[in-house]
């Protein structure tokens, strides 16, 4: 560790996996409930063990996307954090709000939880993903400005860098398009339409500037490729990110009431976001081609290739797949789009978060730069445990979704929903195995933390 | 005449290798937008052949003057700074900078009357493909300004000689793409019928 306040990153990595695995879990309760409708129930409803799934999902990358800033801004801007007690005084914040949250969630029920944090003061709740109550929102928004304002002035007192100014350009985004939650509009449609400003806007928009600069990060610290060159190609990236992703959000804008050119400009840029993803793909290998040093850490290098791969055929590829107006015509809202989701947050920043971890893990514990032998085989087949898993999920819910789209608006016997969820099933019942074998993969990530040995060094 | 095909340090592509990804990356937005257009067109060539008689056709052909003279002026440029005369490679930018600031005012004028028609994106299959390419361009046209402006001033300052001049044909090289998409845009929407 070059820079004493790194350290600061560590309890928000280590609370990222643990909410990670609180995720998972509610992952397999949740696939469960999709063939065994009253499973848990009336402890944790179909709609609650959504809720937490998906709203732990964005808490604890959150967690990791300011973990991970802590450990790199201090190294990019060649200085001390601004101040390290604020960050670990935020994080204590953020955890117990989030806990308190989930809890809320889950001990009563949403209409009373709407009730005792006031929502009808400033109505906020009931949608999806932004479920929170308003209270919880506010207190997302004062840790986001607690958190930049460390981060930002942290980076205004020492180095500027191209990467440090991609994260933070992406950071500012993430909590100004948080704002859009608190608007709250009684027309449906026009609520839908600011909604995704949040939604969209964050996961096709500045996120993909955070992922940029984390992956740019590791491949600098593990390749020792010229900055200049890794600079260039986040410039590009983050270009066509920003040219695809925003004039994309029209591709969520279908059939939803809007005027009818944002089926052209939707279908028509968003079409193009996959090659930001691809550039990606294009721009780790090549930087790990061109390496300087054999880093130890193999790890690491797994995750952050592994990254932009499953990125850009998660959010890429399986997002094209049903991202033209015709075609979402018939997609729309089925489980193709859950296929899509999950491959592409996986993909995307679940992987990319892991890529830092496994890189600044072992530094942070006081290793030189890289865990035993041992405990990294552990972790490369938790990878591939994972990432195979996470495949497999993806193939059987494309498959749900092509057939529950043929049964349920395409045959010329078009059948209800519920019906069709029942003649889809089986596919149902072959993503809980695969949801397992993610879990398992995950206890085994967990597990090669305690894995001790012998440090592992450069090999000459 | 050579020269047009001569670099200064013999590479090709001229210019930064990143801006010609960015290039390709912004024609095939341009040509996805193109086939679109045409596709459309083919299921209602009526209503476009109608609308298309409504646009200003004189103001699209001066701004293709515009452009395409711009489009010397830039290579005027290039030219310039190869035989290390600095100032007045950034006097021939300069040049071709008001040459985008015509085409832009020429076009401000063409979308106000347009709104004063009570024109949006909504009216017709074919206005909602005119609007959004011709602003689509229209951002273009700016943000090619704007990096014309930046190695016009950048030369202006001696940053660029006979031997290294990459910026020049990076910016150069932006401003023909705006250029040429213009070429294909202005017949296939103000024209062929």
């Amino acid at each position: 560790m070059q820079y004493q306040s790194q350290a600061v990153a560590k309890p928000y990595f280590i609370a990222a996996i643990g909410l990670f695995v609180g995720q998972i879990l509610f992952g397999v309760i949740l696939g469960l409930q999709y063939v065994i409708g009253d499973f848990l129930f009336p402890e944790i409803p179909f709609n609650v063990a959504r809720m937490v799934h998906t709203n732990l999902l964005i808490v604890w990358l959150l967690f990791g996307f300011m973990g991970a800033s802590y450990y790199m801004v201090p190294e990019e801007a060649e200085t001390e954090l601004h101040s390290p007690r604020l960050a670990l005084a935020l994080f204590w914040i953020f955890l117990v709000a989030g806990a308190l949250t989930v809890l809320g969630y889950l001990l009563v029920p949403y209409a009373t939880l709407a009730e005792i944090t006031g929502n009808d003061l400033l109505p906020t709740m009931g949608r999806e993903f932004l479920e929170q109550p308003t209270i919880t929102k506010i207190g997302i928004v004062v840790v986001a400005l607690g958190f930049l304002f460390n981060i930002s002035m942290t980076i205004l007192k020492g180095r500027k860098t191209v990467i440090s100014m991609v994260l933070l350009l992406g950071l500012w985004g993430l909590a100004l398009f948080f704002l859009f939650s608190f608007y709250n509009p009684t027309n449906l449609i026009l609520d839908k339409y600011y909604w995704w400003w949040v939604v969209h806007l964050w996961v096709e928009g500045v996120w993909e500037l955070i992922m940029g600069a984390i992956l740019a990060f590791v491949l600098i610290k593990m390749t020792g490729v010229d900055r200049e060159v890794i600079e260039k190609w986040l410039y590009v990236i983050i270009a066509m990110t920003l040219i695809t992703g925003i004039l994309g959000t029209g591709h969520h804008y279908y059939w939803i009431g809007t005027p009818e050119y944002w089926q052209w400009w939707g279908s028509i840029f968003s079409a193009l976001e996959p090659i930001p993803f691809f550039m990606m793909v294009i721009f780790a290998f090549n930087m790990v081609n061109r390496r300087r040093r054999e880093h130890p850490n193999k790890a690491a290098m797994l995750w952050a290739l592994g990254t932009p791969v499953m990125a850009f055929l998660g959010a890429g590829v399986w997002g094209f797949m049903h991202t033209l107006a015709p075609v979402n015509y018939f997609t729309h809202g089925t489980q193709i789009t859950a296929a899509h989701g999950h491959m592409a947050f996986y993909g995307a920043y679940v992987m990319v978060v892991l890529a830092m971890i496994s890189y600044a893990m072992p530094i942070l514990r006081g290793r030189a730069a890289a865990n035993s032998e041992k405990s990294q085989v552990m972790e490369m087949w938790s990878f591939w445990l994972m990432t195979v898993a996470m495949v497999f999920i993806t193939l059987f819910l494309t498959g749900a979704g092509v057939l529950q789209v043929w049964l349920q608006r395409i045959s010329e016997s078009a059948m209800p929903f519920m019906v069709v969820q029942d003649q889809i099933a089986i596919f149902y019942w072959m993503r809980e195995v695969a949801g397992v074998v993610f879990l398992a993969g995950l206890v085994l990530y967990i597990m090669s933390f305690f894995v001790g040995g012998e440090e592992k060094t450069a090999q000459a | 005449m050579n020269s047009s095909v001569q670099h200064a340090n013999g590479r090709y592509p001229p210019g930064d290798f990143a801006i010609w990804i960015f290039i390709y990356a912004e024609l095939l937005a341009f040509g996805i937008f193109f086939l679109s257009y045409a596709f459309a067109r083919a299921n209602n060539v009526e209503l476009f052949n109608e609308s298309q008689l409504l646009l200003n056709r004189t103001a699209g052909a001066i701004n293709t003057l515009l452009l395409i003279t711009g489009s010397y002026f830039v290579v005027r440029a290039v030219a310039a700074i190869r035989d290390d005369k600095a100032q007045l490679c950034s006097r021939w930018l300069m040049a071709a900078i008001m040459m985008a600031c015509a085409f832009l005012a020429i076009k401000l004028v063409e979308f106000y009357t347009k709104y004063q028609e009570g024109i949006s994106l909504s009216t017709n299959t074919f206005y909602m493909f005119y609007l959004s390419m011709t602003f689509f361009h229209f951002m273009h046209v700016i943000l090619g300004a704007v990096i014309l402006a930046a190695v016009m001033l950048k030369a202006r300052n001696g940053a660029y000689s006979r031997e290294e001049h990459t910026g020049v044909e990076t910016g150069g090289s932006y401003w023909h793409m705006v250029d040429l998409v213009w070429i294909i845009l202005f017949p296939l929407v103000y024209i062929i019928r």
